[in-house]
């Protein structure tokens, strides 16, 4: 039997676009646990919310697409915000396991409120990317997986060269490095946190509507957090990089795998790999060696 | 943020209270660059400050001295603004700003560095050093990201600034690309001085400057010392061990024991008072040793 190539091509294209999805919710979840040192567990929930959002405004309230995605990412970044301010300021100096935990919580705690508000079953966010099929070659691709790896490489790029070149994120590294040090040379630390925590969630209500507009939307969807968990393992809880490459790497094995063993094999792909990853690299691919584990 | 960090067991021993009265004049140089008054800091019942006052004198090299767990970082950490004391007031040049969080102290001119070294890892010696022009950087993202216009003109002056003076001045030359984490120790704390002096202090707190260093690392660290002083007319509030280099280059001393100030006064002054011997060498009188050692393990 020949190996059908151009079938295996489109099957590695709809991974990387998963991949790119995963990435940068990895992204969010970095730039928390960079920032603040926060293992947030609720990345995927935040996720969730950025979406409901979205279909609130777009089917709830009608609005037009292009008013309806910059309300959806304000509101997650308005709901990082009070997460911040309200939940994780307050543990500040308490054990790193006490505050993983107050985000395992909070998940739920946005899962409650989205089935009390939304209800509980699933339901497919408006049409807003078309359906016509791309190809590239002649491998097909869906157009809102690519869709979503465009947005998701754009917005991770924008990351990358702020991070570099801006002067927050020179002062986010410096307090991911040395909160006292930077404190002293000026670096406003809560602000920093605070910045994190926003960012981090427009960009999870970002992947959140991609997200949703690819596989629907449901108040368990957030367990997509728990792949992007992966992810950062892989990469390096701490490495922006790192989500960038695991993202990618994530998003391949779980395609490969659910299409050439089967589905239910997709998990025991992914987690061999984090395994395998662990026993090497205890640290992921690119993460300080120093960081503490849970 | 910084919580509160290791603090070693004191005690207020009534013996220690006595003696503010005795202390010698102190030096005068020029008008008091910071001046502290009543600071009291509780570690919930553990009081690690208590009514602590003295004067820096513009222009001075002011040295904190005392036994460990005398207080001395505590103080360091309320001046700079990471601990918030519950009675008292830090007045720099006048002002009063014990309300002001850490980075707007740093805008005023308070630079400090600490006792174990606190240096970003992963990046380069320019890197750090660039990092305390932070504090004085007026542009926005914007600008930031087009790089050119105001963020280029600012990174240009940024760089000769602290090219032509910091690091030249501090003979740091030949590392300045060098990522901190591969420097001698020596060598990291002279980097950690040198972003403190980028961010162009008129007061720089120096916590343990030579500690760990050997002779000639710390006969060079005392000249850059004395230059910063004198070159460059900052105002130096110090804490150190090294009594050879307090002697030597400072003009105030200030001694803390168990939180409280014993004495203050010019260091000739200072090493000839009873109280400061009794701190650092215990008393001769074994009665009275028996009833410190007494008073540690009831405490």
């Amino acid at each position: 039997m020949e190996f059908d190539w151009l079938f295996f091509l489109e099957v590695t294209l709809a991974g990387l676009g998963s991949g790119a999805l995963l990435a940068l919710t990895a992204l969010a979840f970095v730039l928390i646990y960079k920032a603040t040192k926060v293992v947030n567990l609720a990345i995927g929930e935040m996720l969730m919310v950025g979406a409901y959002l979205f279909f609130s405004f777009a089917a709830g309230f009608g609005l037009p697409v292009w008013l309806a995605i910059p309300l959806a990412l304000i509101g997650g970044g308005l709901l990082g915000a009070i997460v911040e301010r309200t939940i994780i300021r307050p543990m500040l100096g308490e054990s790193a396991i006490s505050v993983f935990m107050v985000t395992i919580g909070l998940g739920s705690v946005l899962v409650g409120l989205v089935e009390i508000i939304w209800g509980a079953a699933p339901t497919q966010l408006p049409e807003f990317m078309g359906t016509t099929p791309l190809f590239i070659g002649d491998a097909y691709v869906s157009r809102k997986i690519a869709i979503g790896f465009a947005v998701a490489s754009i917005v991770i790029a924008a990351f990358v060269l702020a991070f570099r070149f801006w002067r927050g994120g020179v002062a986010l590294r410096a307090t991911a490095t040395d909160q006292g040090a930077a404190y002293s040379c000026g670096i406003d630390v809560p602000k920093v946190f605070s910045a994190a925590w926003i960012v981090a969630g427009v960009a999870a209500a970002g992947a959140g509507i991609l997200v949703g507009a690819v596989g629907g939307i449901s108040p368990t969807m957030g367990v997509f957090g728990l792949s992007a968990l992966v992810v950062v393992i892989v990469g390096g809880l701490d490495s922006i990089a790192g989500a960038l490459v695991g993202g990618l790497v994530v998003g391949l094995v779980e395609a490969w795998s659910g299409t050439f063993i089967g589905g239910e094999y997709k998990l025991l792909a992914t987690f061999g790999l984090l395994i395998l990853i662990l026993m090497v690299r205890p640290y992921g691919l690119f993460g300080t060696v120093e960081i503490e584990r849970l | 943020m910084p919580k509160a960090r290791g603090f070693d067991g004191e005690e207020n021993e009534d013996e220690d209270r006595v003696g503010l009265p005795q202390v010698a004049a102190m030096t005068s140089i020029g008008d008091a660059a910071l001046s502290v008054s009543g600071l009291t800091l509780n570690f919930g019942g553990l009081r690690a400050l208590s009514d602590v006052g003295f004067d820096v004198a513009e222009g001075s090299i002011t040295a904190i001295i005392g036994p460990n767990g005398a207080g001395k970082t505590s103080l360091f950490n309320c001046i700079s603004g990471f601990y918030r004391p519950q009675a008292g007031a830090i007045r720099f040049e006048g002002r009063d700003i014990s309300r002001l969080h850490p980075p707007e102290r740093a805008r005023l001119g308070l630079a400090r560095t600490f006792q174990n070294i606190a240096l970003f890892r992963g990046m380069t010696v320019l890197d750090n050093i660039k990092l305390g022009r932070h504090v004085h950087m007026r542009t926005n993202l914007l600008d930031g990201l087009i790089y050119w216009g105001r963020a280029q003109r600012e990174e240009v002056e940024v760089r000769a600034e602290i090219e032509e003076r910091v690091i030249d001045f501090l003979e740091i030359n030949h590392i300045r690309n060098q990522p901190v984490a591969s420097l001698a120790y020596g060598l990291r704390k002279r980097v950690e001085l040198a972003r403190a002096l980028a961010m162009r202090p008129k007061i720089l707190m120096l916590d343990e400057p030579v500690a760990g260093m050997n002779r000639e690392e710390t006969e060079d660290m005392a000249r850059f010392i004395l230059d910063v002083k004198e070159e460059w007319g900052v105002t130096i509030l110090m804490v150190e061990h090294d009594m050879g280099l307090v002697m030597d280059i400072s003009d105030h001393v200030v001694v803390l024991n168990f939180g409280q100030v014993i004495a203050r006064g010019a260091p000739a002054e200072v090493t000839a008072n009873e109280q400061v011997i009794r701190a650092y060498l215990g008393a001769g009188d074994i009665g009275q040793l028996k009833a410190r050692i007494a008073g540690v393990e009831a405490a």
